[in-house]
């Protein structure tokens, strides 16, 4: 990913955080009015998360986060909320895939090493994260190159507008 | 072409893609695409935002209405009108409320082995037991697939899941899958394919096929994948598809990441506790747990052999005073042969409510959301928080026997103590 540093401040999450907690079933009603259903991101999880997310911050969370469903509206409206980049020691495939497809870069790294409230520093070309509160730096994994191209361009849909095609 | 043996998984995708092999990142034609109504709407709106004004292949392409089947309320029936109206104008399917899951209406009707199916719906990979390369991803790749014709994949590594023995009295193909995902962990099988093989296969049919591939998802697999053999051929010929059977098989000199022996004859009864389906243990250990619903029915277990064992069960019985029994047959064949063979009678007989053919009770939308504190067993795949439309719902999951068996006593029971 040809990105610059992405800096904020994080808000952590726990292991298993899955797809029915971050847009609930309850309000596929919702699905075609995104403001409406960002309302009620991750409020399964955590109740407070709506109120206390601020445009930039890093979502952090543990072990296989997005489990579930292939509900694309789950990364929609965590982006909505003002999160930047989530960081997390493993991430359910389709998940994963939907994230990078709306521009929202997913980095695996080990979140026992950040603190809710810590600032973060994350370089993905270089694969390095840097707790900028305590000091501590953190390898994370590369994204391959197509979904690196994909981030790049904002998400799938501008990616596809311009390439018109898959470029491996 | 590479010498070396081949996965199920690696021999798919190289019918599609010549010369790949597990690491590899492929293009692929596919075969079919199709979304169901909760993720349609978005699909068909990225979709239009493509730049694509048509869609590459439109018999290859379906709309599925069984998420809000019928729909609950005015904003899911105004998705539906956008979705058929979305449909007519690109000249695609779209599969009617009261069809029935769009998984079981892509086997019965659509999934052909070594076909790739791509499906806004993470239980695309149900078609698996069909020897397809069927596989859950978004909106935005789905309305990519529709708009190219193609997606790209990683080819999966594969793991080995080699079954022996035959199953014990009161232990089904769902608690096979259960036992196999509190083995190895929801995220387990991380992009992983899980390939079921061994000398048991030719013993498990393909509904049975169908509800263990459902649930590859579950310990987070790309695909679950089964060979295509006398079974399938039997089964594509009985839906009036002959012509699209073709035998797959690994090769035996594949590689696998990892091999699991699984031998059917030691497995017990298996439930999966609240909120998470690792979370299993044996239906004895969780028996006295009061359940205020049971739910039979999903793309996991609502096919006519599960009707079968669960009437069976309840024939001549009555439900619990305190336990709602809710029966979804997972298409409209499987009802319209559940009641000429009696099975849909005698649930109804037993107390049970019989819904349409569609999802149902299963994601919490609609028809059978729990109250605070209530716990229901269910069929299905899925038992996170919130799931049954209630974060302060309760939901297990288990066989149709152990359900059909819990339903009577009010209690989560073993089905050995009926059968």
């Amino acid at each position: 990913m040809a990105g610059k540093a992405i800096k904020g401040k994080t808000l952590k999450l726990g292991d298993n955080i899955s797809t029915d907690l971050i847009t609930p079933g309850r309000y596929a009603h919702l699905r075609s009015d995104l403001p409406e259903l960002a309302k009620h991101v991750l409020e399964d999880a955590d109740p407070e998360f709506a109120a206390r997310v601020q445009p930039g911050d890093i979502l952090v969370a543990g072990r296989n986060f997005g489990l579930g469903s292939s509900r694309e509206h789950a990364p929609v409206v965590i982006k909505m909320s003002g999160i930047r980049a989530i960081l997390v020691k493993s991430v359910a495939r389709i998940f994963f895939r939907n994230a990078i497809n709306q521009g929202m870069p997913v980095l695996i790294c080990d979140t026992d090493k950040i603190a809710a409230g810590d600032e973060v520093e994350i370089n993905p070309d270089e694969g390095i994260i840097i707790n900028t509160t305590t000091g501590v730096v953190l390898s994370c994994g590369k994204i391959p190159p197509l979904m690196s191209a994909i981030l790049d361009e904002g998400g799938l849909i501008p990616y596809i507008q311009k390439h018109r095609d898959f470029v491996l | 072409m590479s010498n070396k043996g081949q996965t199920l998984a690696e021999k798919i995708l190289n019918f599609k893609s010549p010369g790949v092999s597990a690491g590899d990142s492929a293009i692929v034609d596919i075969d079919l695409a199709f979304v169901q109504d909760t993720t349609g709407p978005l699909t068909m709106r990225q979709f239009n935002s493509s730049g694509f004004q048509y869609v590459a292949n439109p018999e290859k392409t379906i709309i599925f209405l069984d998420h809000a089947a019928p729909s609950p309320n005015r904003q899911l029936s105004n998705d539906h009108l956008f979705l058929r109206q979305f449909a007519r104008e690109k000249g695609i399917a779209l599969s009617e409320v009261g069809n029935g899951v769009c998984h079981q209406l892509v086997a019965e009707n659509f999934a052909c082995p070594g076909d790739v199916i791509v499906g806004a719906d993470s239980h695309t990979v149900t078609a698996g037991a069909l020897g397809a390369f069927a596989t859950g991803m978004g909106s935005s790749d789905i309305a990519v697939a529709m708009a190219l014709g193609k997606t790209w994949l990683r080819v999966p590594e594969s793991f080995l899941i080699s079954l022996k023995g035959v199953f014990s009295r009161g232990v089904y193909a769902k608690d096979l899958i259960l036992h196999l995902i509190g083995l190895i962990g929801a995220d387990g099988a991380t992009y992983k394919a899980l390939e079921f093989d061994g000398e048991a296969l030719a013993d498990i049919t393909i509904s049975q096929r169908l509800t263990i591939a459902n649930m590859a998802v579950e310990a987070g697999a790309k695909v679950g994948l089964f060979p295509s053999d006398e079974l399938t051929r039997q089964f594509l010929a009985a839906q009036g598809r002959a012509d699209c059977f073709q035998p797959l098989a690994p090769d035996a000199d594949a590689t696998y990441e990892r091999t699991i022996v699984v031998d059917l004859s030691q497995l017990t009864p298996t439930v999966s506790l609240p909120h998470a389906v690792d979370n299993t243990c044996a239906v004895h250990e969780a028996k006295g747990t009061k359940v205020q619903q049971a739910f039979l029915g999903t793309c996991t277990n609502g096919r006519l052999d599960d009707l079968e064992i669960a009437a069976g069960i309840l024939e001549g019985k009555k439900t619990h005073p305190s336990t709602r029994l809710l029966v979804a047959p997972a298409s409209r064949r499987v009802l319209k042969e559940a009641i000429s063979k009696g099975y849909i009678p005698a649930l109804l007989e037993a107390g049970a409510t019989i819904l349409p053919p569609g999802c149902a009770a299963c994601l919490g939308l609609h028809q059978g959301i729990l109250g605070d504190g209530e716990a229901c067993i269910s069929t299905a795949n899925r038992n996170f928080r919130g799931r049954m439309g209630n974060p302060e719902g309760l939901v297990y999951l288990a066989s149709p026997a152990t359900v059909a068996t819990s339903a009577i006593y009010g209690e989560i029971t073993d089905p050995r103590e009926v059968l």
